[in-house]
């Protein structure tokens, strides 16, 4: 298990290094000057030269690779162009906003994915079974952000249960952000769950067609007993893949949901920095999205060893 | 009968065929605009209404069909050409360097969201069209390396491969003669699926202006237009969210038609 | 009363009849075997006494276990009965478990599902159970899981969990089938020691009449779904009274004439072969270690001659196929085709290819299924130089077709029109195509049912004298080696343990695994010695 860990510790590490190369060789490829860019074209070339000089950019590439890796390392994002201000703070104010929901967000598709995949697999081509493949066939197919905007209109607008968007702000209390949180991170669920229950459902149709299901039955576990005591841990495999999957979906989703309910999250800072050319922002958050995915897939690599015995002990 | 390809298939080839039609004829010029006639819900002469400046729906949804399609089918096409034969190649290799690159490569590649390639690219080189086909593509391609790989593997196992070996095939004969076409039905699901997908995210590229740029119409903006809108003119938010949504399901219906037709026992990837 | 008394039981699907009537019954203590081949519904036999028939299966007639007619019972009442009265063991040891729970827990289920004891009880009792089926707890703790242990120890883990709470009926589908001979004689042990212990009734499922002669205090002959034949073992092997029972028997014994082989001329020379293969990496940086398949193997095949290699799974002899076949590389030693080496560097040598074809054992995975016959077993002219076209290459394909008793105008049909012997022939005809000098059947004949192996082997002989075939006949079977082959080789872990003259090696096995081997497998007795001892 220790060895299973470090294995992928490992190459969860080297993944970094390369995803961070290639953020860095594109960010490079950027036509233009951020300094004089900044300060527009009637700067004097000594002001551009100061700032060039100021942020960084006068040394050569290689250097800059080090010192923007080395200060990720500990936690320094460097100095945003636009706003002057540490970008370590900005991406701090919005993660507590994008990372909850996210989180949030998957939550609920897991609460809502399992049993409804579970039950459509018990029910196999009976009535339950239909209509839950029927759901999740229009959940499949519903864009995550009209979605949004449709909850908005009857939610916000016509019943005024919750407001049509921006964020409480934590402050004002866990309850009160949590329901600025709650349609967008409905919106984002929803189509997920959709694509969850149906893995779960197949995973768990191939696990009944396994062999030792039908050694289950034969000690006298009845078709439900069988199906959660045998068939749901096995069934998790695969729904594991794509739950780690999931999270990069719901990240990339997240950034457009923030724009349909206006909450300060990484999307909208990610927007406004593309527009403003702010390509140390830009750099920062993409880094810190790819981060987050290669560390999710971690994660599930070693619940994979947490679930299957056979992982544990292969190398 | 295949009831999931006839429903399916009717509403992709409805919205292909609207595509089509729109390069030669739409009901009203889509970038005409007509003040005077803004916010008009569905009547006889602007069947699915009109917008804020007053321009035909029915003629957005139509050019915008075009985007998704064009973009969809680009994007899909170049995850097919590259992905493709990298899964064959890894497969053949099994094992060795080149299959551990083309999966490490693969592995990096999911780790960037075909949003966050967008983000990338719109940050270097601007926003447009091209852009989110680049995104798409890319992402595409470890889908159909994976998938490609994972079902030549269990080909290469099988004994007609090893009776192709012994009758002196080189590995890149045997993957073109007798793994691409055992190969092709997944394939061909596949594609239907990820057609779908990438449906969907040039909806959203679109939509956060990451895709196809003003005046050309897409499905993604007219939502992206439609939301401020969205209490006094909700029909502006419904209809190109229906459309997205009809093509997809037809296009997912369609995919689960013809693995049912082709092979029910295919393992197709839904992410 | 009987334990088990099966009457007049029919089983149809969508109308298509699976079973039409079976009657037999079972008593404490007795051992059912019910045998056939594939197709006769003997399986399905079983899966109804269980109630674990797929779906839209409609049973009819009675099937009573103490009297109590189990066709009326709920699917609730049937859970209590199933683990708790009957037991069951199945084909497959290697999926017949759950791979992510460990073997304790498996096989305290049976217990716990049934509330028959508190938990700690169950666990016990599962320690003495598995301790009963030979699997002593300093090597086999509860908490190993199923991926630890071998095929037969698994086939003794599903055996604990079908007897934990020691039913009165033990069912076992082919349980030793997937087996290896060694494995089979004691698993088979094993049963019988535990229908004697208990004093269960036993229905064995089994496809081999010599492990039915072996095992079965009465025997159940079927055919299509219908009983042809039943009866007490010896005296039903004694009399035979039914033609399809004298055909069963027949082709399971059935021996072949082969012609006598021209003098020695080597064709095919082993030297000193050596495949290692890499290990996983245990360490990050160190160098992978190696596992030795095949130890140095030597031997000569000589033009004309039959030569068979006998072994258990794992011994090396498949990663020799391949070696022979220029598949794979070896690491030491060399293989000379002709005076020529299969292969070069890691090139195969084209020349030396063309001389040698192969036959595989699935007669359902060896074919594309997208060609047609024709472009199947056209695929060796690929080593030709210059293939034959047009008339001479139909002319090529008709032949082949012909002389493994298939028609010219089978050539254009795709190969899932062919039934599995059929398919066997097709790869025989592949491998005759460019007139080879040397064939390797690996395991060829061991999917088939008894009946077309025996059509198979009569092929052999007959293609023996048409075309002076020279063969590697690659087996685990025993019975089938010593009669298709001239002289034999016996394989043990990577080596070569013996070689002769194949009636002297299997009238006088020199090795003590050899001997092993010859004593494990099952044989089916003399019907003449049985009348003369009945009477």
């Amino acid at each position: 298990m220790l060895r299973y860990s470090l294995k992928r510790l490992l190459s969860l590490i080297i993944s970094l290094v390369i995803a961070s190369l290639v953020i860095f060789a594109v960010i490079e490829v950027a036509p233009g000057d951020p300094a004089s860019f900044m300060l527009g074209v009637n700067a004097q070339p000594d002001t551009v030269a100061a700032l060039r000089t100021e942020l960084g950019l006068d040394v050569p590439k290689w250097q800059r690779y080090l010192t923007w890796v080395g200060g990720m390392v500990q936690g320094e994002f460097g100095t945003s162009y636009t706003y002057r201000t540490p970008v370590t703070q900005m991406v701090a104010d919005r993660l507590v906003v994008s990372l909850p929901l996210a989180l949030y967000a998957l939550t609920l598709s897991t609460l809502i994915a399992f049993p409804a995949g579970i039950y459509a697999a018990a029910r196999r081509g009976k009535a339950g079974d239909v209509a839950v493949m029927g759901a999740t066939q229009l959940g499949v197919a519903v864009p995550n952000f009209w979605f949004a905007m449709m909850m908005v209109l009857i939610f916000a607008i016509n019943l005024r249960w919750f407001s049509a968007g921006g964020f409480a702000g934590w402050d004002k209390g866990f309850l009160l952000a949590m329901k600025s949180l709650t349609l967008p991170a409905i919106s984002l669920a929803l189509p997920q769950a959709a694509i969850l229950a149906r893995v779960m459902r197949s995973a768990l149709l191939d696990i009944l067609g396994e062999d030792f299901m039908r050694t289950a039955r034969a000690k006298g576990l009845s078709r439900r007993q069988a199906l959660w005591r045998h068939g749901v841990r096995n069934a998790m495999i695969p729904v594991l893949t794509i739950l780690g999957l999931q999270f990069s979906f719901l990240l990339a989703g997240a950034i457009i949901i923030e724009n349909v309910f206006y909450l300060p999250g990484l999307g909208r800072l990610v927007f406004q920095a593309i527009s403003s050319r702010d390509l140390i922002v830009v750099e920062s958050v993409v880094m810190l999205l790819v981060f987050a995915v290669i560390t999710v897939n971690f994660v599930v690599d070693l619940a994979y060893a947490a679930v299957d015995p056979r992982l544990r002990a292969r190398t | 009968m295949n009831r999931n390809l006839i429903l399916g298939g009717a509403l992709a080839c409805f919205f292909v065929l609207a595509a089509l039609v729109s390069f030669v004829w739409t009901p009203f010029d889509y970038t005409a605009m007509n003040i005077p006639e803004k916010f008009q819900r569905p009547n006889a002469v602007h069947w699915l209404g009109t917008d804020h400046f007053g321009r035909d729906i029915f003629s957005m949804i139509m050019v915008g069909a075009r985007t998704s399609i064009a973009v969809a089918l680009v994007a899909v096409s170049i995850g097919i050409a590259i992905g493709v034969p990298l899964g064959l190649t890894a497969a053949a290799r099994k094992g060795g360097w080149i299959d551990e690159i083309i999966m490490r490569g693969n592995d990096l590649v999911f780790a960037f969201p075909s949003l966050v390639i967008a983000i990338l690219i719109t940050a270097v080189f601007g926003p447009g069209a091209i852009n989110a086909i680049i995104a798409i593509g890319i992402f595409n391609v470890p889908v159909f390396a994976r998938i490609t790989r994972g079902a030549a593997l269990s080909l290469w196992e099988r004994e007609f491969i090893m009776a192709a070996r012994v009758a002196g095939k080189s590995a890149a004969r045997i993957s073109w003669e007798h793994i691409l076409p055992n190969v092709m039905n997944l394939l061909i699901v596949q594609g239907t699926i990820q057609f779908s997908l990438a449906i969907l995210a040039e909806a959203g590229l679109s939509y956060i202006g990451l895709g196809a740029q003003p005046p050309i119409p897409s499905w993604g903006r007219m939502l992206a237009d439609a939301q401020t809108l969205v209490a006094i003119a909700p029909h502006l938010a419904m209809i190109p969210g229906i459309a997205i949504i009809l093509t997809v399901l037809g296009l997912n219906l369609m995919g689960d038609g013809l693995r049912d037709l082709l092979d029910p026992r295919l393992r197709v990837a839904r992410t | 009363m009987s334990l088990l008394q099966i009457e007049n039981l029919s089983l149809a699907i969508h109308k298509t009849p699976i079973l039409k009537g079976v009657t037999f019954g079972i008593e404490p203590g007795e051992i059912v075997a019910v045998t056939g081949e594939s197709g006769s519904g003997k399986s399905m036999t079983a899966l109804a006494v269980m109630g674990l028939l797929p779906e839209r299966m409609e049973a009819r007639g009675a099937i009573r276990l103490d009297g109590q007619d189990l066709l009326t019972l709920s699917e609730a009442q049937m859970c209590r009965v199933r683990g708790q009265s009957v037991g069951m063991v199945f084909q497959e040891p290697m999926t017949a478990l759950n791979p992510v729970k460990t073997i304790g827990d498996q096989v305290a289920e049976t217990i716990l599902v049934h509330k028959a004891m508190p938990p700690d009880q169950a666990r016990a009792r599962a320690r003495e159970v598995l301790d009963r089926v030979g699997l002593p707890a300093e090597r086999f703790p509860l908490s190993r899981y199923p991926h630890e242990l071998s095929g037969g120890q698994r086939q003794r883990v599903v055996i604990a969990m079908a007897i934990a709470l020691r039913p009165k009926l033990l069912i076992a589908d082919e349980p030793t089938t997937a087996l290896d001979v060694t494995t089979q004689a004691q698993i088979l042990d094993l049963l019988k020691g535990l229908v004697a212990d208990f004093g269960m009734g036993m229905l064995m499922i089994t496809h081999d009449l010599a492990v039915v002669a072996d095992m079965a205090d009465r025997i159940v002959v079927m055919r299509h779904g219908e009983v042809m034949e039943q009866g007490p073992t010896r005296r039903l092997l004694a009399e035979m009274n039914h033609p399809y029972t004298r055909k069963l028997f027949a082709a399971s014994t059935h021996k072949v004439d082969l012609p006598p082989p021209p003098p020695p001329a080597p064709l095919l020379e082993v030297r000193e072969v050596v495949r290692d293969y890499r290990l996983p990496r245990t360490r990050l940086f160190a160098q992978p270690g190696t596992y030795r398949a095949v130890k140095g193997v030597s031997f000569t095949l000589n033009r004309g001659e039959r030569l068979g290699l006998v072994g258990e799974s794992g011994c090396g002899k498949s990663t020799l196929t391949r070696a022979i076949l220029g598949l794979e590389p070896v690491q030491g030693g060399q293989i000379l085709l002709d005076g020529e080496p299969v292969l070069t560097g890691t090139a195969p040598n084209l020349k030396v290819r063309r001389k040698m074809q192969v036959v595989f054992q699935d007669p359902f995975g060896s074919f594309n299924p997208r060609h047609r016959v024709d472009r199947l077993i056209t695929e060796p002219f690929h080593l030709l130089d210059a293939p034959p076209t047009g008339r001479a290459r139909e002319a090529a394909i008709g032949e082949a077709l012909e002389a493994v008793g298939l028609r010219a105008s089978d050539s254009r049909k795709y190969i899932h029109e062919f039934s599995g012997g059929q398919r066997q022939r097709i790869a025989i005809a592949r491998a005759l195509i460019i007139r080879p000098e040397l064939i390797l059947f690996d395991e060829a004949v061991s999917a088939l049912d008894v009946s077309v192996r025996a059509q198979i082997l009569d092929l052999l002989a007959e293609l023996c004298r048409a075309y002076n075939l020279t063969y590697l006949f690659i087996s685990h079977d025993l019975s089938v080696v010593r009669t298709v082959t001239d002289r034999v080789m016996v394989m043990q872990s990577g080596e070569i343990v013996e070689q002769g003259v194949t009636q002297e090696v299997f009238d006088n096995p020199a090795h003590p695994y050899t001997q092993k081997l010859i004593a494990a497998a099952p044989v089916l007795p003399e019907p003449e010695a049985l009348r003369e001892r009945l009477s």
